[in-house]
């Protein structure tokens, strides 16, 4: 496919002039390469762009625009947590202390991030009820790839080599039985009850001697609270099985429930949701897992200790001989945890429970106010989330519950998350954070409201949208068919000249 | 109402029976119900599916549907059209956007697929 | 509440709209024996007293030596405005691109990205990005099993040791892992075992689905790419190369050797060492891969009325639509570190990516020449790029010593590589741009002072070898 259409920004390789762009460092002595084989060495330069630093700071700021982000507005994206990113932690991330320690720096020069892992770990371990926590996965999904990995190595340790099959509801995140394959288990779907939550029964009954695990996410994909949460752990330990939360909600439930002292063996935390390190446009993330302590020996390694005088270091390789090994290289996404830490010290025990005593007050009323123009399919008293469905607007008028997303955004709001859980007919997700102001919640639920009506009165303005935004619907289909991933130069173009 | 011709499944797929030649495709249905397909994995020519085995994907925008073997046989045949124009899938699902020739093995199995008359009121019934 | 926006008023309004009148009533759905104890937690701290305690803890990190570290992540000169484009708002407070219509920015930026590493690696498909550098060789490793339907792959032992770790613990059900071993002597000593790896791939009843080395390897050395990869085809594997991007500036790309896969670490472009990351995991594949190159890919399309137009794409091969049969896991990314290897390469250059590469090369000659001159010469005969091994009696130690003379002396290899005996008394340094001819100079008169025993500049604790915390103080 050649490149079509009008375009916003010119790519970099288009701005691209042979012979621009500014000195940066030295020029290396003539001779520098000549000790390199020539079979090693690169034939053809590659056709990089050739840009002075104005040119790429306005690409950059001009593209940066075209974006929505918190910074802008408000981001109701359920099942995401887009909470304000204090920039704070932003600022001691970059701390050079912080962001010049070279990972493989020894122990006796890197005490200040050993001591801050440590302390972070403790405070994870404190809030999730769990005895240990290692930091080391880079993100939710490679904390559940740790965990299931953990209650694998736990079940051999013990001789139990049968169990090749996990559990999860039909509501969970694609992360989990994705992970469950790619540890080498079996995924057994169990559906949900008609109040929203796992059907007992049929848990009940899938539950046996091969079952290694049980995922569970809490409040669920919902944003409903497993009320009957203390009988399905106990069928689950019944059954010789483990239990795996899925801590991607915990923002509802800081200081209200701890997952480890209710009897969940495993767990994940998403830090770049429930302790607001920023998503930057996909990642990176963190994704420690607490474990109680019949799996302490199966944690990844390196993990880090303090000694009796007080001073920290790294285990050291094949010290813990049972460990699952490593997910990843070094001791995990520091950056993203110093971020954690700050947020975790700023507000302290009794912060982190009024963020969820707000998180979940919010969504509440949200829903409360929602609920004047949507159905709300399961009219309880949520968690930080809600589900709304436009299932009953759709049958009336024809307007799906993605053509009322599109339409939000010429209101000037990020859509929530929609066609998610897949268990809920036109849904859409709406989980509006601790850090947004009742003035923002109401302008939201009225902007809902009034698409609720456009929709009955306008439905083509509504099928049509985004009309405001910087370009409209986009040829999903063209772009998947005929995968176009890569610039290409076309031929006659400038291209950089090779030296 | 769907072509008279073919038998079909409730997994939504068509066969056409020729001889002791299987023809499979997705029905309509299925294709607008997927709405725009973008992929279509297919199995190699000379594989042997038993009845009911999972034989292919079918992939569009924001889903992704398994393919499944209504009869047992061998793979004789695989659409290569498919590969650079999966959109004959949603354009055309009973000619060109056909998907696999198999030689049956068991042209008992033929027996258990549904008729156009049922298979209409299968989609009827949503 | 440090950043939360409720006065008690907000709060009495949301519950009167609720009708009642305490949160605590939006709780009751916990059941009562299930209810969280105490959060036995410091409480607020300031944002004042945060950041002393922030600086403080930072200040116990020490910065300041002289470096020759590197064995994967490495310090070069990044132009400021990576970061101050990185601080903008709109990039690192944004979401994953769901909604194309206001993600543009994002997009484009990601599809650049793509653009820019496939001319690096000249290869066709890149992915938005993965981890880091071990967990994209385990995808990789991976992806030859799929592709192959095979279940046995190969990794040189001279591949980075936490890359090894990491495939070994993707690989744990069914799939295997063999290790290819080194050359022991000669000119090609520390190289992949050409002979080992035809004799491994040999094996017909265990079919290899996948061959992975690494350019340059963990020691720095620089590896028979091109025969490696030939041996692969030749018994039907896939061939995966691992490599570190400012060398491909210089260094022929894994498309011109005939690798499959390339996967590798992204750091040096523009990521601070950060003690381990965030950094970048690179993957990419032949066009014939593109179906099993799992995470995130964006491609260039147009909107409904024509306008050109980024958007994610493929979509259904990943884990939120194929559930249990994706790929892979991988759902949040690295995105924002490929922003900051793009802006990095942009502002950089072509011109000035081959600088980095030579200007590196030439002051780690200078390196090798000015440390053999006081008794360390390197361990191996083989070309190298920027980072070589030499031999150091009492390596530990003396490394440890150094510290205290202002010099990190690169990495202890036996505490990384523990049962390569050839490598027991040996540093593995690097040079790069950044490197100074001073900054040589000061590591070899220091080097040079330890080896003479010359104990009137140096530090007092001489007790030698070994952490000085002992493995049991564990909490």
């Amino acid at each position: 496919m050649t490149v079509v259409g009008e375009q916003l920004q010119p790519t970099l390789f288009e701005r691209s002039r042979p012979g621009r762009g500014g000195d940066k460092i030295p020029h290396p002595p003539k001779d520098a390469l000549d000790r390199i084989p020539a079979a090693a060495r690169r034939a053809t330069p590659p056709a990089l762009p050739e840009l002075n630093e104005l040119e790429v700071v306005r690409h950059y700021v001009n593209l940066s625009q075209l974006n929505y982000s918190i910074d802008t507005g408000f981001y109701p994206l359920g099942s995401c947590t887009m909470k304000f990113n204090p920039k704070l932690n932003e600022w001691a991330a970059r701390l050079p202390g912080f962001a010049n320690l070279h990972p493989f720096a020894p122990d006796e020069i890197a005490q200040g991030t050993l001591q801050l892992l440590f302390e972070l770990e403790e405070w994870l371990a404190e809030i999730s009820g769990m005895k240990v926590v290692t930091l080391q996965p880079a993100a939710g999904a490679q904390g559940e790839l740790t965990g299931i990995l953990m209650i694998r190595a736990y079940h051999r340790s013990r001789g139990d080599t049968d169990r090749d099959e996990v559990l999860v509801p039909d509501s969970s995140h694609g992360t989990n039985p994705a992970t469950a394959t790619m540890a080498g288990f079996r995924t057994i779907t169990i559906p949900s009850a008609p109040d929203g939550g796992v059907d007992v029964d049929a848990f009940r009954a899938a539950l046996g001697p091969r079952t290694a695990a049980v995922m569970i996410t809490n409040p669920s994909t919902l944003g409903l609270f497993e009320r009957r949460i203390g009988e399905l752990l106990d069928a689950v330990h019944g059954a010789g099985a483990l239990a795996y939360m899925d801590g991607a909600n915990l923002n509802a439930i800081l200081g209200r429930f701890k997952p480890g002292e209710a009897g969940f063996d495993v767990m994940h935390f998403n830090v770049h949701k429930t302790f607001s390190t920023p998503h930057g446009g996909g990642g990176p993330g963190a994704g420690p897992v607490g474990v109680r302590e019949a799996l302490l020996p199966f944690l990844p390694a390196p993990r880090v200790l303090r000694a009796d005088d007080g001073s920290y270091r790294l285990e050291r390789p094949g010290e813990r001989p049972e460990s699952i090994g490593r997910l990843r290289s070094f001791v995990g996404n520091t950056g993203v945890l110093v971020r954690a830490f700050a947020y975790l010290r700023a507000h302290g025990g009794t912060g982190l429970r009024q963020v969820s005593d707000d998180a979940v007050l919010a969504a509440n009323y949200l829903r409360k106010r929602v609920g004047e123009a949507y159905d709300i399919p399961f009219d309880r008293v949520c968690k930080h989330e809600f589900v709304a469905s436009a299932a009953g607007i759709k049958k009336r008028t024809g307007v799906r519950t993605l053509d009322i997303a599109k339409r939000l955004i010429d209101f000037g709001y990020h859509p929530p998350t929609i066609y998610f859980p897949l268990t809920v007919e036109e849904g859409m997700l709406i989980e509006p954070t601790e850090t947004e102001s009742v003035e923002t919640l109401d302008a939201f639920a009225d902007a809902l409201i009034a698409i609720a009506r456009e929709c009955e009165t306008d439905p083509e303005l509504v099928k049509s949208a985004p009309h405001d935004a910087p370009v409209g619907r986009l040829d999903e289909a063209t772009a998947a068919r005929h995968p176009n991933l890569r610039w290409r130069a076309m031929a006659g173009a400038d291209m950089p000249c090779p030296d | 109402m769907v072509p008279s011709d073919l038998r079909y499944t409730k997994d939504h797929e068509w066969v056409r029976v020729d001889g002791d030649e299987a023809t499979i495709g997705i029905t309509e249905y299925a294709a607008s119900q997927l709405g725009d397909i973008v992929f279509v994995e297919l199995p190699d020519v000379g594989r042997i599916l038993a009845q009911f085995a999972a034989f292919g994907v079918v992939e569009s925008v924001k889903a992704v549907s398994d393919l499944f073997a209504p009869v047992s046989g061998e793979v004789s045949a695989a659409n290569d059209a498919l590969a650079g124009a999966p959109e004959l899938v949603n354009s055309d699902p009973y000619g060109e956007g056909w998907m696999v020739r198999l030689r049956l093995s068991a042209p008992d199995e033929v027996g258990d697929l549904l008729d156009p008359a049922a298979y209409d009121a299968l989609i009827a019934a949503g | 509440m440090p950043y939360g926006p409720h006065t008690p008023v907000d709060r009495e309004r949301m519950l009167a709209a609720l009708g009642i009148d305490s949160v605590d009533r939006l709780f009751e759905d916990i059941p009562a024996e299930l209810r969280a104890s105490r959060l036995d937690l410091p409480g607020p701290e300031p944002e004042l007293e945060l950041a002393a305690r922030l600086q403080a803890l930072a200040g116990r990190n020490r910065t300041d030596l002289t470096s020759f570290l590197g064995a994967g992540v490495y310090r070069h000169w990044t132009p400021p405005n990576v970061d101050q484009l990185l601080l903008r708002g709109e990039w690192y407070t944004a979401y994953t691109p769901y909604q194309p219509e206001i993600s543009q920015g994002t997009l484009q930026s990601i599809y650049e990205y793509e653009s820019l590493i496939a001319e690096l690696v000249d290869l066709d498909v890149v992915s938005a990005s993965h981890y880091d550098g071990a967990a994209a060789t385990a995808e990789a490793g991976l992806m030859t099993c799929r592709a192959t339907r095979r279940e046995r792959v190969l990794v040189s032992k001279a591949v980075h040791p936490h890359y090894r770790e990491t495939l070994r613990a993707y690989f744990g059900h069914g799939l295997e892992v063999e290790e290819v071993p080194l050359v022991a002597a000669g000119d090609a000593a520390g190289t992949t075992d050409l002979a080992a790896l035809e004799r491994l791939l040999a094996d017909g009843s265990r079919p290899v689905a996948g061959v992975i080395a690494g350019q340059p390897n963990f020691f720095g050395l620089l590896e028979p790419m091109a025969e490696i990869g030939r041996l692969a085809h030749a018994a039907g594997a896939l061939f995966v190369s691992v490599i570190e991007p400012v060398s491909l500036a210089v260094l022929a790309p894994p498309g011109a050797y005939g690798a499959d896969i390339a996967g590798g670490e992204g750091q040096p472009l523009g990521i601070a060492p950060q003690y381990g990351g965030p950094y970048l995991g690179i993957l990419a594949s032949t066009d014939a891969l593109v179906r099993q190159i799992p995470g995130r890919l964006v491609g260039m399309t147009t909107d409904l009325n024509g306008r050109r137009a980024y958007v994610m794409t493929m979509r259904a091969r990943e884990q939120d639509i194929r559930r249990d049969k994706a790929a892979s896991n991988i759902c949040t990314n690295q995105a924002l570190l490929a922003l900051a290897a793009s802006i990095y390469i942009a502002t950089i250059g072509p011109h000035g990516l081959r600088d980095v590469a030579a200007l590196g090369a030439a002051r780690a000659a200078r390196l090798e020449a000015a440390l053999a001159a006081v008794g360390a010469p390197r361990i191996h005969g083989g070309a190298y790029l920027n980072e070589f091994a030499v031999r150091v009696p009492e390596a530990r130690a003396v490394h440890r010593r150094l510290i205290e003379r202002g010099i990190l002396a690169g990495l202890v290899l036996a505490d990384v590589v523990p049962d390569e005996p050839s490598l027991a008394d040996a540093l593995l340094v690097c040079a790069t741009e950044i490197t100074s001819e001073a900054d040589i100079e000061r590591f070899a008169a220091a080097l040079a002072a330890e080896l003479a025993g010359d104990l009137r500049s140096g530090p007092a604790d001489r007790r030698g070898a070994g952490a000085s915390i002992p493995a049991e103080a564990v909490r």
